[in-house]
């Protein structure tokens, strides 16, 4: 089944284009890497797709449903460029008030797994604002994907993250797919991105310049795509 | 650390299971209460984290007590002329202060891009604008309460006898003032000159509702009938209801476009 539908998606920022006719499939279940350059248009594609924007011409569906629908919000889960967390409450304040807005059922139980799935147990009642960064990414994952999406699109997930942070995350990323989510992703970092992706779609000045299956080649050598797409 | 893990793929997402209540037409379930939940939960992250940080009660208060206190100084306090003004003076000071607490409300949500992440949830723009908007009523509210008193005592005007009708103007106009800042807060919240574009805006559309609040409290601190004001309490009531739903609809216009 589709999990998600781009048809000739446009945006503009004045008069300067974005996006152009950009159209492109997902399957449910796949993992789709989103690769370009700075200012290809990757982090404004991930906010039309999260619903935070609407584009100037065309159309997303997620499982046929519009962006904006509450129904898609629901099976959305967001990791973008901020975290999404708030510096003056804690870690466990930060998670129960997202249960709450996803009106997760037992949100207590799932609140606390999240904390402790992420290694931040110890720190549940610390205020976010004395966390290092590697914490506030982990509280971000949590707080992105505790209400179970079925669809997540993650923008930069790497960033910020030392050698263990990306590890988790990995593992994290793999368990999702063997579950069945369906993830998209931009990132510059080629190599764990394309270890983790069935799916790669380069966008190059706001078109899309290849849409394909990720291949052995790309594996071997991740910077192919860009050498010949852009 | 345990290892993050995800339950089997469903169509629809875990949080929609126990709680839900199952649409006969197909269509997928809502939890119960989930809008009025959203709201209260928005609302109290708002004046939770205004508790911890006071950076807009504390500024609005201080501003408040000192133009009081300034105008005070400034005109007789005893005579006929204070009483006169004493509705005009003290919307003015809620005003102004009220802008400091609308200016924040929006914005400080910029700080980590919490706002994408509230947008991207399922509160709708009219839920998370309700939210917004209870949360900066509670606070210009307390604001108030303690300028009343304090307005009193430097004014020497004794309002007791009528405070049930004195807290029913000020309840009317305060969420007047709410809904048409909270709502302006949304609008300016990606400017770069949202502090100046904010009152700009908030000041002659709250022209109506500060003239009834106005009329209606010089009338009852002097302690006459209401008798033909009651229009203006008309007016306070068919604003409310007007722009709070207008507000409620555009809202989603507003923040995703």
């Amino acid at each position: 089944m589709t999990a998600l539908q781009v048809q000739d998606v446009w945006k503009y920022f004045g008069d300067f284009p974005a996006l152009r006719g950009v159209s492109f499939d997902v399957e449910e279940g796949s993992c789709l890497a989103l690769l370009g350059r700075n200012g290809a248009g990757k982090t404004t594609l991930l906010k039309i797709l999260a619903g935070l924007s609407r584009p100037g011409k065309g159309a997303v569906k997620v499982m046929g449903e519009d962006t904006r629908a509450e129904v898609t919000r629901r099976r959305i889960g967001v990791l973008g460029h901020g975290i999404g967390i708030y510096d003056e409450l804690s870690a466990e304040e930060n998670l129960r008030l997202f249960a709450r807005i996803y009106s997760i059922p037992d949100s207590e139980r799932v609140v606390s797994q999240w904390l402790e799935r992420t290694g931040l147990q110890n720190v549940r009642e610390g205020l976010v604002r004395e966390f290092s960064r590697g914490m506030r990414q982990r509280l971000a994952v949590a707080r992105a994907f505790m209400h179970q999406p079925t669809l997540m699109l993650l923008d930069e997930p790497f960033t910020a993250l030392d050698d263990r942070g990306i590890a988790v995350l990995q593992d994290f990323l793999n368990d999702a797919r063997r579950a069945g989510r369906t993830i998209i992703m931009s990132t510059h970092q080629l190599r764990e991105a394309l270890e983790l992706a069935t799916d790669v779609a380069l966008i190059n000045r706001g078109k899309l310049a290849y849409r394909g299956a990720r291949t052995q080649e790309m594996l071997d050598d991740p910077t192919l795509l860009y050498r010949i797409y852009g | 650390m345990t290892p993050l893990s995800f339950t089997e793929s469903t169509d629809k997402p875990a949080a929609d299971k126990a709680t839900a209540v199952t649409s006969a037409a197909g269509e997928p379930p809502k939890p119960r209460f989930a809008a009025i939940r959203m709201i209260l939960a928005i609302a109290g992250k708002d004046l939770r984290t205004e508790i911890r940080t006071k950076e807009t009660i504390n500024a609005a208060l201080a501003f408040a007590v000192v133009i009081l206190l300034l105008f005070s100084y400034a005109f007789d306090p005893t005579s006929d002329q204070v009483r006169e003004i004493a509705g005009g003076l003290l919307w003015l000071v809620f005003l102004f202060a009220g802008a400091l607490v609308l200016n924040r409300s929006f914005s400080r949500e910029l700080t980590n891009d919490c706002l994408d992440a509230l947008i991207a949830s399922p509160a709708s723009g009219a839920q998370l604008w309700a939210g917004k908007a209870l949360a900066n009523y509670v606070l210009l509210l307390a604001i108030e309460a303690v300028c009343l008193p304090v307005f009193g005592i430097f004014y020497n005007l004794t309002w007791l006898g009528q405070l049930p009708l004195l807290v029913l103007v000020i309840a009317l106009a305060t969420w007047a003032m709410t809904i048409i800042g909270t709502t302006f807060s949304a609008m300016t919240v990606n400017l770069r000159l949202r502090e100046l574009m904010l009152p700009t805006l908030l000041y002659p559309m709250l022209i109506p509702p500060v003239m009834g609040a106005v009329k209606l409290t010089t009338t009852i601190m002097a302690g006459d009938p209401i008798g033909d004001d009651t229009i203006w309490f008309r007016l306070l009531i068919g604003y409310d209801i007007i722009f709070t739903l207008l507000s409620a609809a555009l809202v989603e216009i507003l923040l995703v476009g």
